[in-house]
């Protein structure tokens, strides 16, 4: 874990000059990640395939939680609102596309049917879907003060998913049509993203070129021996870090711009702003929908690909690891959300597995003690084994821990989180330093006015303290 | 408000529309009442001070002008339109803007953010933020916002000041930010709440000699300040509000006599 130690002080470091490009820094941490998990899989003794499946993974869990944590960036690291209903509407957005895609004749009787429409439509669908939910949740909500928000999102995400769990909308008849959501045993996802991509590996979408170039990208990827389904994985995890890239220029668009300056200033002072002659309720509204559609993509980009959802993925814990992503990385920093995410799928989330796993290799550990006090016990025997069993029993809950332990770290020490420090220009246009020292010819102060530097020293005077 | 003595004054008999016109104006806050039937025009274009005691209602009368609280009686007309129980936001961009006590600028935000923030006729369709084309629009939009940005600040010479965040400006440099930001909303009216607070006499000096050019220019200013002096001496009419009514309202030299005006100053010290 020293190692990765190394990579927060190394990405400290390199905060510390803010002209450092955001692209590069994403991309370094992304590689110091690689060379960790390359080493403990060398070490595990991992072939090609599970090399680069593990890193697979990590890219891909790293995209859809930075996806999701660049939605609550816009909610609260710009606008300010608090929303703790993130897992209800991620769930919206997958079961709305499961609910479009399912076949209307499934071919197993236990299957929910569905309208079965193309997987794009009901991705579409699926963000719409997230997207109205935020709605709805927008125009009551946002009328009320902030922690009320907190609590009616809260809220939706538990009726949402309760109500996804109840065998009453397990299967039902709408206008002669039937769908449902499966009840708790989830729902069946046929409109699968990822088996966009798989077809274009098997059939090439039945063009000749495609599937000319489809073959040729699995011959080369084979004569390193890499199989099939990995490089299926591989490129539909080049495409989710495509689209993240997409959303990512979306959000930081958004908030270069003269609505992000609104929501800046909503986040501020909300009385001012309306003072000023600001909609700010309308503004709220549109950041939250927003967001809410950004969500449901996240949710179906991760979800989809698994085949299968089902009600308990969508349990509070959920809202509260996009929060630590937002947290580790600082609210209002898109780029530090990335990193954010980054960090907490490969230190938090999959990182203890891991370092288990390399332990489990390295040394013989001894068959787990049933309660926590046979393993601290043993501790008086001079044995530290019996405990580690213990807490690598444990490990899910464990994981828990750790994660409040990191939190209560960030929060008392680097409260801003990686990059919250960092103030974006929240215009088109780069208006956070002098024309002269950006040299790109935007408008500066009019020609003729003195150096706006050079002027500081003399009117210090003629401002009062 | 048949208390209130209204002076005759030069401009009645060819009194123009008044652009704003309150007319029994009331607010109770839990059986206290705040503001007690205010009536007042302002004509446009000249400045207009609003004195009295602490707690005579001066403050909740503007929020009650501007909506930020909504009044249980009364009418707000606003250049010919009634503007009563309108979103706050709405009658901003009417063109009456407002500032506070405490200079509430955005802190975290740039001058020069604060500045563009307020411009009304500005683009902010999030639609148009993220499309590579009408992106370009709103780029060309900013610029000239910015050219205007830049003139108000030279004009209010907190130009070196504008890459600073609004939270590390003195207290006089906010109100100086505040009233070239109200100005960026290319407003008809504004109401400053105490513009002169924890000013230094050297940037009150200044802030007074750009309240001057502006009236000058046309913009009507309603103004409550503490300080009688500076108001009886650069207003050309004063409104004395006591317990919420209004008690006075005339030239300063008219409302300087009035007996009441001076009892509710405990005497004398309106003389100056």
């Amino acid at each position: 874990m020293s190692r990765a130690g190394n990579v927060v002080e190394s990405v400290r470091a390199r905060l510390a000059d803010s002209d450092y490009s955001d692209r590069s820094l994403i991309v370094g941490t992304m590689l110091a990640i690689y060379v960790l998990y390359l080493l403990v899989g060398f070490s595990l003794g991992f072939d090609v395939n599970g090399q680069v499946n593990a890193l697979q993974r990590i890219t891909f869990l790293t995209a859809v939680f930075a996806m999701a944590g660049l939605a609550l960036n816009l909610h609260w690291g710009y606008t300010g609102l608090f929303n703790v209903g993130i897992a209800g509407f991620m769930a919206v957005g997958v079961y709305a596309m499961g609910m479009a895609t399912a076949p209307q004749n499934p071919e197993t009787t236990t299957a929910v049917p569905g309208l079965g429409l193309p997987i794009p439509v009901g991705i579409l669908i699926g963000i719409l879907a997230a997207a109205l939910a935020g709605l709805i949740v927008a125009l009551p909500a946002l009328r009320l003060r902030a922690d009320y928000l907190a609590i009616v999102t809260l809220g939706l995400s538990e009726i949402v998913r309760l109500s996804f769990s109840s065998n009453t909308l397990g299967e039902f008849t709408i206008a002669g049509t039937t769908m449902g959501t499966g009840g708790n045993s989830g729902i069946n996802l046929v409109g699968d993203p990822s088996k966009i991509v798989r077809q274009f590996y098997e059939t090439g979408f039945g063009i000749g070129p495609l599937s000319d170039l489809s073959g040729a990208i699995l011959d080369s990827f084979a004569s390193v021996g890499i199989e099939q389904i990995v490089v299926i994985n591989l490129s539909y995890t080049v495409v989710v870090v495509g689209i993240l890239g997409f959303v990512y220029v979306l959000v930081q668009r958004l908030g270069n711009s003269p609505f992000g300056r609104s929501l800046k200033a909503i986040k501020e002072d909300e009385e001012t702003t309306q003072s000023l002659g600001k909609n700010t309720q309308l503004l709220k509204a549109k950041s939250f929908v927003i967001g809410c559609g950004l969500l449901g993509l996240a949710a179906i980009l991760w979800q989809g690909s698994r085949g299968l959802t089902t009600p308990d993925t969508y349990m509070i814990e959920l809202t509260v690891f996009i929060w630590v992503v937002v947290i580790i990385g600082g609210a209002g920093s898109n780029t530090g959300t990335v990193l954010g995410a980054a960090l907490f799928v490969s230190i938090l989330d999959e990182g203890p597995r891991f370092f288990r796993d390399i332990v489990n290799a390295t040394f013989d550990i001894p068959r787990a003690p049933t309660s926590i006090v046979e393993a601290v016990g043993s501790i008086g025997e001079g044995d530290l084994m019996p405990l580690l069993a213990y807490v690598f029993g444990e490990l899910a809950a464990l994981q828990f821990v750790l994660l409040g332990v990191v939190l209560i770290l960030i929060i008392k020490r680097r409260p801003e989180g990686l990059m919250g420090h960092r103030k974006e220009p929240a215009s088109t246009l780069d208006i956070s330093r002098p024309a002269t020292e950006r040299g790109d010819g935007a408008p500066g102060p009019p020609a003729g006015s003195s150096d706006p530097e050079a002027g500081t020293g003399e009117k210090e005077d003629a401002t009062d303290e | 408000m048949s208390e209130t003595e209204t002076a005759p004054t030069e401009q009645e008999e060819t009194a123009p529309e008044p652009i704003l016109s309150v007319t029994d104006l009331r607010k109770e806050f839990s059986g206290i009442t705040a503001v007690d039937s205010v009536t007042f025009d302002i004509e446009p274009s000249g400045m207009t001070g609003l004195i009295g005691p602490n707690g005579a209602g001066k403050s909740t009368t503007f929020n009650c002008i501007t909506n930020l609280v909504s009044p249980d009686g009364g009418t707000v007309v606003f250049d010919g339109e009634d503007v009563t129980g309108m979103p706050t936001y709405r009658i901003a961009r009417k063109g009456l803007i407002r500032t506070f006590q405490i200079a509430r600028e955005l802190r975290e935000m740039t001058v020069l953010e604060n500045m563009m923030l307020t411009a009304n006729e500005q683009n902010e369709s999030p639609f148009h933020a993220v499309s590579p084309g009408l992106r370009d629009n709103v780029r060309r939009q900013e610029e000239r916002l910015l050219e205007t940005a830049w003139e108000l600040l030279e004009f209010f010479d907190i130009d070196h000041l504008a890459y600073s965040y609004a939270g590390t400006l003195s207290g006089g440099q906010r109100k100086l930010l505040e009233l070239a930001r109200a100005l960026m909303a290319d407003p008809e009216m504004l109401m400053l709440d105490e513009p002169f607070a924890g000013v230094n006499p050297t940037l009150e000096e200044r802030l007074l000699d750009r309240l001057h050019a502006l009236t000058q220019e046309g913009y009507t200013f309603l103004v409550v300040e503490h300080d009688i002096k500076l108001i009886m001496s650069n207003c050309e009419r004063v409104l004395v509000m006591h317990q919420g009514e209004l008690l006075a309202d005339g030239p300063p030299e008219f409302v300087r006599e009035d007996e009441r005006v001076i009892e509710a100053y405990l005497g004398g010290e309106v003389s100056g």
